[in-house]
């Protein structure tokens, strides 16, 4: 705007169980960088900056999951001293990789990996952060998508709704001029039933989908895997396809557990 | 139209040579991510040379031709709808001044396509698109700029895949019209009719001869492999009423728990020309591109109005494409939607076939009306 200055809003970072890869993407956006900061005021950004101030913040970006009592008293706090709270990734909005514990028995774990495990203080699962705070808006992808950021941020800046579609990758592809890799190829893949978001690169390059951006809008897993299992594909391929960065995505993992049901069943036929 | 011509199979480089020179950007099929698509050509050599395409409900390969053929495939994922009604288009853009927002829409000459390859389907559904795009209240000007500039080489197919339909819908294989040149491929060559003026002048510069005998007769017998070779059919008698009257039948419960509502179907049909416009501003807010979009009923997103979607389930938006192609395109185009192509079988990554889920529907029906069951309205389907 030339003829008023917008008052920046204050932005802050904050990081739970998770990679740093998508508070990483936001320093990935090298051309909008300076755009970004010309919009927002940084406040509180560990990983950018040493020059942490105090709260409260107007826009905070939440990445990683809940996995210990520490953090989930923690994500309390943050929720406390900010206004709108974005939840960044596949880690924050569904739990991410690493509620492949929530299938197993984490005392199991905690054991074969810490020499002294009686130190360490952790949950038995990993949820997402909606699961224990309002969480304002959800952000998907592993990571997510440096565009999709910066669609949110420019939104929340300009007082305007995000523009960020729900449906399949296959409408992206279809854009694209992608042809499908698994009516081509018999590549099993989660195009149809995976959330938009990161620009469907992986059938642009042969590789079925892996599900990074989680369960798009009321998706028919169950279809999807049926016709997997009925044209040849495996169980063994199947299950970790869906338990992946978004395992405990309600819908995913539905659809993973009751394929595992129905491998028990052919097992039993067998 | 004046009896065919013979074109040798060595003149086919000339044919393309000839469009290039006259400014045409020459696109056709082309071997690309194990599928023949539509992209641009150069010469012969970029064409399909001897692969073929099987494809049955949910599956595509491709497979090697014991001959040399050019055009021996049927259709593949892409449609010529993507040239003249292209994916993502900038409409018209904003910029943010002291004096107020400043509106300019792009002021691009239009590419002049030469399409080579087009099928008799693909041609009722260029026809179809200029019913909606052009021939409605409202022009659409992209479309109408890239249609009026275009070429139309067309091929007759000489074979049919198992998802091939188009002679139940009246559409092929043959092509009759709406093209400036057609190709029927035989042994050595070319059968080449022309079809309008422009077609008359490209021809003239080709080294053409007139057909003899043999080769008509081997024609016809070709282009008749392509019609014994159709299995699929749909019937589509009192169709509009069928789907129409029968809004609540259990039927399209059933096709829903297969349906992914994927969009699939929607975007592999050369028909299908819904979009949407959004606005695309950049950081500053100050600048502002209006985009148009392919879009998608099976998009949840794409009803969505005052608040939520209005077609809040996978049954009824399926209802809603079937009905739109097969029902109420009537209405409002005056023709069926729907050309027979058998891409929305193929490309359906779970293999639904729209022509038997018409059958399934007929089956549906009756059942229903044999078993005297009364529906009652408190027993409808709840939408949201």
């Amino acid at each position: 705007m030339t003829d008023t200055v917008r008052k920046r809003p204050r932005l802050a970072v904050f990081k739970f169980a998770s990679c740093d890869g998508c508070q990483l993407s936001l320093l990935d956006c090298e051309d909008e960088l300076l755009a970004v900061a010309d919009a927002v005021q940084i406040a509180y950004f560990p990983e950018a900056s040493s020059r942490m101030e105090p709260g409260p913040y107007d826009v905070t970006l939440v990445e990683g999951s809940i996995t210990t009592p520490h953090d989930a008293h923690r994500i309390q706090e943050v929720r406390r001293i900010s206004r709108t709270i974005v939840t960044i990734g596949a880690c924050a909005t569904a739990g991410g990789i690493q509620s492949l514990k929530n299938w197993a028995n984490h005392e199991d774990y905690l054991r074969c990996v810490y020499a002294r495990p009686e130190f360490i203080s952790t949950l038995a699962t990993s949820t997402p952060i909606a699961d224990h705070i309002k969480v304002d808006f959800e952000l998907r992808g592993c990571p997510v998508n440096r565009h999709q950021l910066l669609e949110v941020l420019g939104a929340l800046v300009n007082g305007r709704r995000p523009r960020l579609p729900s449906h399949s990758v296959c409408l992206d592809c279809k854009r694209k001029g992608t042809v499908c890799v698994e009516v081509a190829q018999g590549i099993p893949c989660l195009g149809p039933v995976t959330h938009s978001g990161c620009g469907a690169i992986c059938p642009s390059y042969d590789r079925g989908c892996y599900g990074c951006f989680g369960p798009a809008a009321q998706c028919n897993c169950e279809s999807l895997t049926n016709q997997y299992l009925d044209s040849g594909t495996n169980i063994e391929t199947l299950l970790p396809l869906l338990r992946n960065f978004n395992a405990a995505a309600p819908e995913f993992r539905e659809a993973s557990n009751r394929l595992e049901e129905t491998a028990q069943e052919r097992g039993n036929k067998r | 139209m004046q009896s065919p011509l013979f074109l040798a199979r060595v003149q086919l480089d000339h044919l393309i040579r000839t469009l290039a020179e006259d400014g045409y950007q020459v696109v056709g099929p082309t071997v690309d991510q194990e599928a023949i698509v539509y992209d641009e050509i150069s010469s012969a050599a970029d064409l399909p040379v001897g692969w073929t395409d099987i494809q049955e409900p949910g599956k595509y390969r491709l497979q090697r031709r014991d001959d040399e053929a050019y055009f021996g495939y049927v259709v593949g994922p892409h449609s010529w709808k993507k040239y003249l009604f292209p994916p993502v288009t900038l409409v018209a853009s904003a910029d943010r001044t002291a004096a107020g927002w400043q509106l300019s829409t792009p002021e691009t000459e239009p590419p002049r396509y030469a399409f080579l390859g087009v099928r008799a389907c693909e041609l009722a559904a260029i026809r179809i698109q200029d019913r909606v795009f052009l021939e409605g209240p409202f022009i659409d000007p992209t479309y109408q700029r890239r249609r009026a500039a275009a070429f139309v080489v067309a091929v007759n197919c000489t074979q049919a895949a198992a998802t091939c339909f188009c002679t139940s819908m009246n559409t092929g294989p043959r092509c009759t019209a709406e093209f400036d040149l057609a190709l029927t491929e035989i042994a050595d060559g070319f059968l080449l009719e022309v079809g309008s003026n422009a077609g008359q002048g490209i021809a003239a510069r080709l080294g053409t001869q007139r057909a003899t005998a043999e080769q008509l007769e081997q024609g016809c017998a070709a282009r008749q492999q392509a019609v014994d070779q159709i299995r699929k059919q749909m019937d589509t008698t009192g169709i509009r009423d069928l789907l129409m009257n029968n809004l609540r039948d259990p039927q399209w419960e059933e096709v829903a728990k297969r349906c992914l509502s994927c969009t699939n179907c929607t975007l592999v049909c050369p028909t299908c020309f819904c979009s949407s416009v959004a606005e695309v501003p950049d950081m500053t807010g100050d600048h502002v591109d209006r985009e148009r979009r392919w879009d998608s009923c099976f998009n949840i997103d794409f009803s969505y109005m005052n608040g939520s979607p209005a077609r809040n389930s996978i049954q009824s938006r399926y209802r809603q494409w079937m009905t739109h192609k097969l029902a109420t395109w009537q209405d409002q185009f005056g023709s069926s939607g729907c050309v027979g192509c058998g891409r929305c079988i193929t490309w359906c990554p779970v293999g639904i076939d729209l022509t038997e889920e018409v059958a399934a529907m007929r089956k549906s029906v009756e059942t229903m009306a044999n078993s005297s069951t009364v529906v009652s309205p408190g027993q409808e389907e709840r939408e949201s």
